[in-house]
């Protein structure tokens, strides 16, 4: 019950303050747009393969319109979310708010939780404005459903891991600013690792191709359910807030 | 209700507090006193469970602040010094948001936010913002949220400050109310609203420790052991000041001033005699014109400095409170 209690103080405050209208704008004005891009593409495509019948045979919606949407969506995220994560903690400690919160009978970790449910609310929100792109096509063609479920799985999947780092890099300091670039700076640092996977080889390219965020998502929009891929992102997300729960005692014996 | 026992805080290799214990009796309201930086706050927040204390122990509505910290949280009331409010809430849903997560139901919350609202004088901004309210304003609304759960233990970090002085009368009026069913610890620089709310007595902390502590007039006769009379007279200086001095009882004799003829004095005296009459019969004798006899009272605020600044020549050197 103050979970709940905290989670709708949590999602009062987004939209009390201007921080969710402009993230869900700029989002939506630049999922848009990439869809449009996407969607002419393979509407071009479409109308060139009329004339050869052998291109035609590789066409399909999921691989040409939802795969590259998933995926600019994806980096999207990696520029936006810290945005949405970065006031969780960070501003209850500018502003002092976090002495009241952590005297009233709620334990941290129902504070996190319901910080935490908050954010992840907001985005799924976010992401289910979305759906009209997908609904855009299907007007046209059939789209597959499965491929279209995974793909948005692998979204929320991901998605979750960002918050937990947004919200784990935001108990750390009392600046939002900070906090923000912390996330980005670390989400970054873990979309990238995969890249060299290519030349280290071995166990250790293994292993770096393992820990990249964004390699764990392409199956999911192949349509893809692969355990190996939701264990990384609940595992990781697991992981961050049990680093959160940690920073937060801090205060127990720290100054 | 509020037990403290060997209380000791460091920051790194500060010392905020140190061997701090008080107690606390159910249902009163207790001063806690002290220049800035002192400890008030360090003390209060450890009462409050937002931080451990290094060393020894508190007792609040009868549960361990560290090991019970649950059970003292659902039973106390906090206003930190600073009243940290979220300012993108508004006044109603915030209290409504503190009832809750302090564990009201539902019905009972609406009535709850009301009342205190209502007492708080609060109600005619129940619909604003919190940022964009007065000083005063916030500082109701900090105090609202204390009392939102009716707890048994109320912790008030400098609850006035920041007031106009009529909002000041109404909250201290507020507070003096709370006496009786609430047992409450206020902070405070304002020495003469201790004296006007504080019917449990004080507690006078300085440099991280405990100076003084009980009810204000015990204080006062512990701090100064004489009652002071304040003679006007017009008569010789020198045979005056030895005629009073030798009345029974009296400790000493100070000019104040000598103006036109008339002599200003104060007269010692032990507490347990009134020399008053005695003054005036030998003025009557000697044939003096008394032109003013009055009994001075000792402020607490007097009790404060004599404590501080006499600690402050004894306090070993090199050692600092934090703040």
């Amino acid at each position: 019950m103050r979970v709940w209690a905290i989670f709708k103080k949590e999602l009062r405050l987004y939209f009390t303050s201007p921080v969710a209208y402009v993230v869900f704008t700029i989002f939506l004005l630049i999922a848009g747009y990439f869809f449009y891009n996407i969607f002419a593409f393979f509407t071009l495509a479409s109308m060139q393969s009329a004339m050869n019948p052998a291109m035609a045979r590789d066409l399909n919606v999921t691989d040409g319109v939802m795969r590259p949407l998933f995926s600019n969506v994806s980096v999207i995220l990696l520029l936006l979310m810290p945005l949405l994560t970065m006031r969780l903690f960070a501003e209850e400690r500018r502003s002092g708010t976090i002495e009241l919160l952590l005297t009233y009978p709620v334990r941290d970790g129902a504070v996190l939780l319901g910080k935490y449910a908050a954010a992840l609310v907001l985005y799924a929100s976010m992401l289910a404005l979305t759906l009209l792109y997908p609904g855009i096509v299907a007007y046209f063609v059939r789209l597959e459903a499965g491929p279209l479920l995974t793909g948005y799985l692998g979204l929320v999947l991901m998605g979750a891991t960002f918050i937990a780092v947004g919200v784990f890099a935001s108990s750390l300091t009392e600046n939002q600013i900070v906090a923000s670039i912390t996330t980005f700076g670390i989400l970054l640092i873990f979309w990238i690792l995969g890249w060299s996977a290519d030349y280290a080889g071995g166990a250790a390219g293994k292993l770096l191709q393992h820990l990249s965020i964004i390699e764990h998502n392409e199956s999911f929009a192949r349509g893809v359910l692969d355990t190996k891929d939701i264990i990384y992102y609940v595992d990781f997300t697991v992981l961050a807030l049990f680093l959160t729960l940690r920073s937060l005692e801090t205060r127990r014996w720290k100054g | 209700m509020i037990e403290v026992q060997g209380l000791t805080k460091q920051y790194g290799p500060v010392t905020a507090i140190r061997d701090v214990s008080f107690r606390v009796e159910p249902g009163q309201v207790v001063g806690f006193l002290g220049p800035n930086g002192a400890g008030k706050s360090t003390t209060m927040r450890i009462l409050s469970c937002f931080m451990p204390a290094s060393g020894g122990s508190a007792r609040v509505a009868g549960y361990d602040v560290l090991t019970q910290s649950m059970e003292v949280r659902r039973r106390i009331g906090y206003l930190p010094e600073s009243v940290p409010l979220y300012t993108d809430l508004r006044v109603a849903p915030y209290l409504d948001f503190v009832a809750e997560v302090k564990g009201l139901a539902r019905g009972e919350r609406r009535r709850r936010v009301a009342e205190v609202m209502d007492r708080c004088l609060i109600g005619d901004v129940q619909n604003r913002l919190i940022g964009k309210l007065s000083k005063g304003y916030r500082q109701r609304v900090g105090l609202a949220q204390a009392l939102v759960s009716d707890p048994e233990v109320l912790i008030l970090d400098e609850p006035t400050i920041g007031l106009d002085p009529r909002q000041i009368t109404e909250i201290r009026s507020l507070i003096k109310a709370l006496a009786g069913r609430h047992t409450v610890i206020l902070s405070t620089h304002i020495l003469p609203e201790v004296s006007m709310v504080c019917s449990g007595g004080v507690v006078i902390i300085n440099k991280g420790a405990i100076v003084a502590q009980g009810p204000i007039e015990t204080l006062v006769e512990q701090f100064f052991p004489t009652a002071r009379v304040e003679v006007e007279v017009i008569g010789p200086p020198a045979a005056v000041r030895e005629m009073m001095r030798a009345i029974p009882g009296v400790v000493s004799v100070h000019d104040e001033a000598i103006t036109n003829g008339a002599g200003r004095y104060v007269v010692e005296s032990s507490r347990d005699r009134d020399i008053r009459a005695e003054i005036s019969r030998l003025a009557a004798q000697q044939q003096w014109s008394l032109l003013e006899l009055k009994r001075v009272g000792t402020t607490l605020e007097e009790v404060f400095i004599r404590i501080v600044a006499g600690e402050e020549t004894t306090a070993e050197a090199g050692e600092d409170a934090a703040p």
